[in-house]
């Protein structure tokens, strides 16, 4: 009798984790795992009114992939994604790492530094939206009126209009806000390398450059893959920033148009109205866009893990 | 996380326990039906009393709606009407919802055309064309709007329409002698001479697509041949590749001299101040602005010309459409209320209030319009043509309005050439307007 009892307790004690994980385990389910997977399989459907229509087999997915003009702006907005992948990797989180390495060396101020650049982490996405778009405006932003008083009046541009323009302008407020993260995680990275590992190579004869390429770089691999993996999800995500700078059409002339809104505009209309829902059609771009982000994701950790190095 | 950790979370083993965790709630989830259920607002409250329901997507309307329904109600004492606007940008998803779920109002608010269409066409509205009398004597782009297009009957009764044409600053123009121009050319020397006297002509941006459809109806009609041209389109015995359309996009393209500087970077509302500060002589807009403007700067002189045509003598179109309309729930359980409430919104009695309180043109025939810029706007309409993209072409996906929008971005920008935009706008339609499949 005893013994069963302990052995229950035992039972208990190694497995009431569970208990504890349920909670949580229950909403994730129910608010991201469920409506996923509804939405993958609405992909399946005709839905363009307020009922869902008769189930037509992967008929929206070729529309999308492999009929004009859908796999244009389709394509198009998975050009326009990867576009801001890129120019945020290059922008974003190099200047994050810049920011990371002057601070790791214990300059005066650092604190207040970091305080600084984190501070637009911290906004909310609308708001500095509509902040930079005042910014930016051709009439009454300060941007160009700053170039004319530095006598650079002939590089004004109407920024967020100039199809030239229009996206890298966005992704430089979009590295402005979230340069912090990175900066973040890289400072934590640095912090943890051993102190003896540096002053070992600098004994060795290795300089400023050899020093980062050769010990710095490699141990801040886990943070560099981290750093990555989320940027490419965040990026392959956008859409507040875009909706907030140039509305649910990615405008001008889907300059700046991306898989989210390219999503939005489908699936639940333009806010103006000016087009009608195909839920159907937008949720075979959510689930395209969950495969490819998931594939992505998925394959890019495990190759970048494979590249990190222990101590 | 250290490699262990990591080495768990990523197992197969888990991953799969994960994944068959989440079928499993999935598939006990799907088949259920719809959880939302009917609230019985208040009914048993008063057993006399009946209350009816009435959503709206106009949340700054509600003191004017007040307003009616107390008109309304005091002929009506057995009836009380509770008004309740939504947000505009979620009124859609909201009543989809409850109309789906069968706790939807007993009156609702309408978009016009393919707007409303998908809820006639799934049971959830009441036609009206016998129930309603006064229907009968509506003007017919109006009506057109509450029409649905299979079965021919009408789900709501108009309650505003809009139309797209020329707005001016009087004082502007008076001090350097300009007058409304007449023909296309005296447009473009009034432009010059502003232009010319260090004023911005049009206070136009490129930034917001759906402002140049607004231009669009307003100055490409009286060059692509109106409602000619719209019959012929609707019918698919043209299409927009035609050289008619071509040419009206061309005039649009002939005023881009006289936008703002950096004017694709300049959206709707920059154009809206630009014009209320007078730093703009001209805003190409629709009707719905009048009560913005006066509001904005009360001194302003606001003037109104229709979108001149090439010749002398030709008729200044201007393109009109209906905001959208009042229907029944087919889920009303107080029908006969709610018939004697929308025969009270299609009367002249209250086309007059509406017009009076919110500035806007009532289709309702024989209301005075609010004297001023309005009257002169409903004169203009005389000479009407229907808004082509919303009234033909919004029925699919894409819509005629997102391609124009966007391919007239690409014209302005330099991208596209008439031609282009003419080709785009027609690739996108044809893929689900069938009377351009013969």
């Amino acid at each position: 009798m005893r013994v069963i009892a302990s052995s229950a307790g035992n039972f208990l004690r190694k497995h009431v984790y569970v208990a504890f994980i349920l909670p949580a385990l229950l909403i994730y389910v129910v608010f991201l795992v469920y409506p996923l997977l509804s939405s993958l399989y609405y992909g399946f459907f005709q839905w363009d009114g307020i009922t869902r229509g008769a189930f037509m087999g992967l008929a929206n997915f070729k529309k999308l992939l492999a009929e004009s003009p859908y796999n244009v702006r389709f394509f198009s907005a998975l050009k326009h994604n990867i576009h801001f992948f890129l120019m945020t990797m290059a922008v974003q989180n190099l200047v994050g790492l810049a920011f990371a390495l002057i601070l790791s060396r214990g300059i005066r101020g650092a604190s207040v530094y970091q305080t600084i650049f984190f501070m637009p982490y911290t906004m909310s996405v609308i708001v500095l939206g509509f902040l930079w778009s005042l910014i930016l405006n051709p009439t009454w932003g300060v941007f160009n009126k700053l170039l004319a008083t530095v006598g650079l009046s002939g590089l004004a541009r109407p920024w967020l209009g100039d199809m030239a323009t229009a996206l890298p302008a966005i992704t430089l407020v979009n590295a402005w806000h979230w340069v912090g993260f990175p900066m973040l995680v890289f400072l934590a990275g640095l912090e943890a390398i051993p102190a003896e590992l540096h002053e070992a190579a600098r004994l060795d004869g290795a300089g400023g450059w050899k020093l980062f390429r050769r010990i710095t770089m490699p141990l801040l691999m886990p943070s560099i893959t981290i750093v990555t993996i989320l940027t490419f999800i965040g990026n392959f995500n956008a859409f507040e920033i875009i909706f907030a700078m140039e509305g649910s059409s990615g405008g001008p002339y889907y300059a700046t148009d991306v898989l989210g809104t390219l999503f939005y505009r489908t699936a639940f209309g333009e806010a103006g109205g000016f087009s009608g829902q195909d839920i159907g059609l937008g949720s075979a771009i959510a689930a395209v866009m969950f495969v490819i982000i998931f594939a992505i994701s998925y394959l890019g950790t495990r190759f970048m893990r494979s590249r990190e190095m222990q101590y | 996380m250290d490699g262990k950790m990591r080495g768990f979370l990523t197992s197969p083993t888990v991953l799969l326990v994960l994944l068959a965790l989440v079928t499993l709630s999935v598939l006990s989830v799907l088949p259920g039906p719809p959880v939302l259920s009917g609230l019985p607002v208040g009914r048993a409250l008063a057993a006399e009393k009946v209350e009816l329901t009435f959503w709206s997507w106009r949340t700054e309307d509600t003191v004017a709606y007040d307003k009616f329904i107390k008109a309304f109600e005091a002929k009506h004492p057995e009836i009380t009407v509770k008004f309740m606007p939504y947000k505009n940008t979620e009124y859609n998803t909201i009543l989809s919802a409850a109309l789906q779920g069968g706790s939807g109002p007993d009156i609702v608010q309408l978009r016009s055309y393919g707007g409303f269409e998908p809820y006639a066409e799934a049971g959830y509205l009441v036609p009206l064309d016998e129930k309603v009398p006064a229907l009968k004597d509506f003007p017919a782009i109006p009506l057109s709007g509450a029409r649905d297009r299979k079965d021919g009957k009408v789900y709501g009764v108009p309650f505003a329409v809009q139309s797209l044409q020329i707005f001016y600053n009087k004082g502007i123009f008076s001090k350097f002698g300009l007058k409304e121009p007449r023909t296309w050319d005296e447009f473009l020397d009034v432009c010059k001479t502003l232009k010319s006297k260090g004023v911005i002509p049009l206070a136009q941006g490129t930034k917001d697509g759906w402002t140049l459809e607004s231009m669009t109806g307003a100055v490409a009609p009286n060059f692509y041949g109106g409602t000619q041209f719209f019959n012929e389109v609707v019918k698919g015995k043209a299409d927009f590749r035609d050289p008619r359309f071509v040419a009206g996009l061309k005039k649009l393209k002939e005023l881009e001299p006289f936008f703002p500087p950096g004017y694709l970077g300049i959206s709707y509302t920059d154009a809206q101040m630009m014009f209320v500060q007078e730093m703009a002589a001209m805003f190409i807009g629709g009707s719905y602005e009048v009560g913005y403007f006066n509001r904005q700067n009360p001194a302003l002189k606001l003037g109104v010309f229709p979108a001149p045509p090439q010749k002398k003598g030709e008729p200044a179109l201007v393109s009109v459409y209906p905001d959208g309309s009042f229907g029944i729930s087919a889920q009303t359980k107080h029908l006969k209320e709610a018939l004697l409430f929308i025969n009270f919104l299609a009367a002249r009695e209250f086309g007059q209030m509406f017009t009076d309180e919110l500035k806007q043109i009532s289709p309702i025939p024989g209301v005075t319009p609010v004297p001023g810029v309005m009257t002169e706007i409903v004169g203009l309409t005389k000479s009407s043509t229907p808004y082509i993209m919303l009234v033909g072409f919004r029925y699919g996906q894409p819509t005629g309005s997102v391609l124009l929008q966007n391919a007239l971005q690409g014209m302005f920008a330099g991208k596209l050439t008439s031609e282009g935009v003419a080709d785009e706008i027609h690739a996108g339609l044809v893929k689900w307007y069938q009377p351009f499949h013969k």
